[in-house]
């Protein structure tokens, strides 16, 4: 095909690579500053399937640097309308938009259908997300963020290498780092870091070496210089990045723990012969493979309560660990004494399973 | 020892440098970032980690290199 011609020739990537690129499913969370750039190298490329998610809609200011926009955009979702320009960059692959913010209730099932995540993101509480979810579905994150003129770049959970809490293993305090809308950014400085993250995409799409994986690039835009920083897996920080409760709560599910007793992962993995209690929907990610396990969905408690056996020290969890305590409470109404909400979810469960591996 | 020191992001705009030359006698990275935090203040308030000669180390690290850099996370996108 002679729009792939000039890769094709390349004797470093050639059909072969080319194939692995037309097979390639890259998710991009944000259509901001590194996100356009990224898309816009991404889909030209010819990696098969391109998702977007942003909720936001395109602004005037956006315009100074979100070149994949245009006038004819403002107002318009930018999922949406990086979908429509895209599709005429390149028709020939498929491109999804997701017109809503990234969650964790759907950043399980969506990093489950694709290979590599794009984080162009400008908050840490999604940086965070993205980094915690995607050590749970196994999915390498090609981060890049800025501040002014300068920019840091780098890969994440890359065939088990370290992850952003590594890196940064605390969110900043709440309002420290200020936004570009607060303090500025040189338009052609999210240019050049997307394209970096695209160039990442690339590298680990077409297993090539020196990806960036245990090392952070930091590029200032004034003095042209930049340095690449290594840095290790630290292993104490993935029981604490699983563990929700450590920082970002869900908001809209934080409820009263009153009388409810809790129990860590931890503790509850040294008890003999527990039983776990998974009170999520049906259907609901991460899923888990363990023993002693129960699933029945928190309003379908009544109903199956004969599959909890009040014998047992039964461990009741969910996503986050505030439905769990609904359930106990239900079970502690029906009599059951040795019932336990598990803090920090499944979560805190899969992270229990990774140490232990 | 006369240590190199790198500032990056908003970091840079505290010291008002990218980068400086210290000469400094103790031997932990903990003493170092003592004696930053006297001489600029607001570094206090920052989140920020210290590398060593191009690798990430904690801030409990003995000094044996010669290159310092205090990174801070960015946000912007």
């Amino acid at each position: 095909m002679s729009r792939y011609s000039r890769h094709i020739v390349l004797s470093e990537i050639g059909q072969k690579g080319q194939d692995k690129l037309s097979t390639a499913k890259v998710l991009v969370v944000g259509a901001g500053g590194l996100g356009c750039p990224a898309l816009q190298y991404l889909v030209a490329a010819g990696i098969g399937t391109v998702g977007i998610i942003d909720f936001d809609v395109v602004e005037e200011s956006n315009l100074q640097r979100q070149i994949l926009f245009g006038t004819s955009s403002l107002g318009i979702n930018k999922a949406i309308a990086a979908k429509s320009r895209l599709e005429d960059l390149n028709p020939t692959i498929n491109i999804i938009a997701y017109p809503h913010k990234l969650i964790s209730k759907n950043a399980h099932v969506l990093f489950e259908n694709y290979d590599i995540i794009v984080d162009g993101t400008d908050d840490f509480e999604t940086r965070y997300l993205i980094n915690d979810v995607s050590i749970i579905t196994n999915k390498p994150v090609v981060y890049g963020a800025i501040y002014k003129f300068e920019g840091q770049v780098s890969v994440f959970n890359y065939k088990g290498g370290p992850s952003y809490r590594c890196l940064f293993p605390k969110p900043p305090k709440e309002g420290s780092v200020a936004r570009c809308s607060e303090i500025g950014v040189l338009g052609v400085l999210p240019g050049i870091i997307g394209c970096m993250q695209a160039n990442e995409v690339f590298k680990i799409v077409l297993d090539f070496e020196d990806v960036l994986t245990g090392k952070l690039l930091n590029y200032n835009a004034k003095t042209a210089q930049s340095s690449i920083i290594s840095f290790s897996k630290l292993a104490v920080e993935l029981e604490k990045t699983l563990s929700p409760k450590e920082d970002f709560k869900e908001k809209d599910e934080k409820s009263s723990e009153t009388q409810v007793r809790i129990i860590s992962a931890s503790e509850a993995f040294q008890l003999d012969n527990p039983q776990f209690i998974d009170v999520r929907e049906y259907g609901e990610y991460p899923q888990l493979n363990l023993t002693n396990y129960v699933h029945i969905p928190l309003d379908k408690i009544e109903h199956q309560i004969k599959q909890i056996h009040s014998e047992k020290v039964n461990i009741l969890f969910c996503q986050t660990g505030t439905r769990s305590i609904a359930a106990v409470q239900i079970l502690q109404g029906l009599g059951y004494t040795n019932c336990y909400t598990l803090e920090g979810g499944v979560f805190a469960i899969i992270a229990q399973l990774k140490i232990k591996m | 020892m006369n240590l190199k020191i790198k500032y990056f992001g908003l970091l840079a705009e505290i010291t008002k440098c990218n980068e400086e030359t210290l000469e400094f006698s103790k031997t932990s990275m903990s003493d170092l970032l003592e004696m930053l935090f006297e001489k600029y203040p607001s570094l206090k308030e920052k989140d920020f980690q210290v590398a060593q000669n191009l690798e990430i180390v904690s801030k409990e690290t003995i000094l044996s290199k010669s290159e310092i850099a205090l990174l801070p996370p960015f946000s912007g996108g």
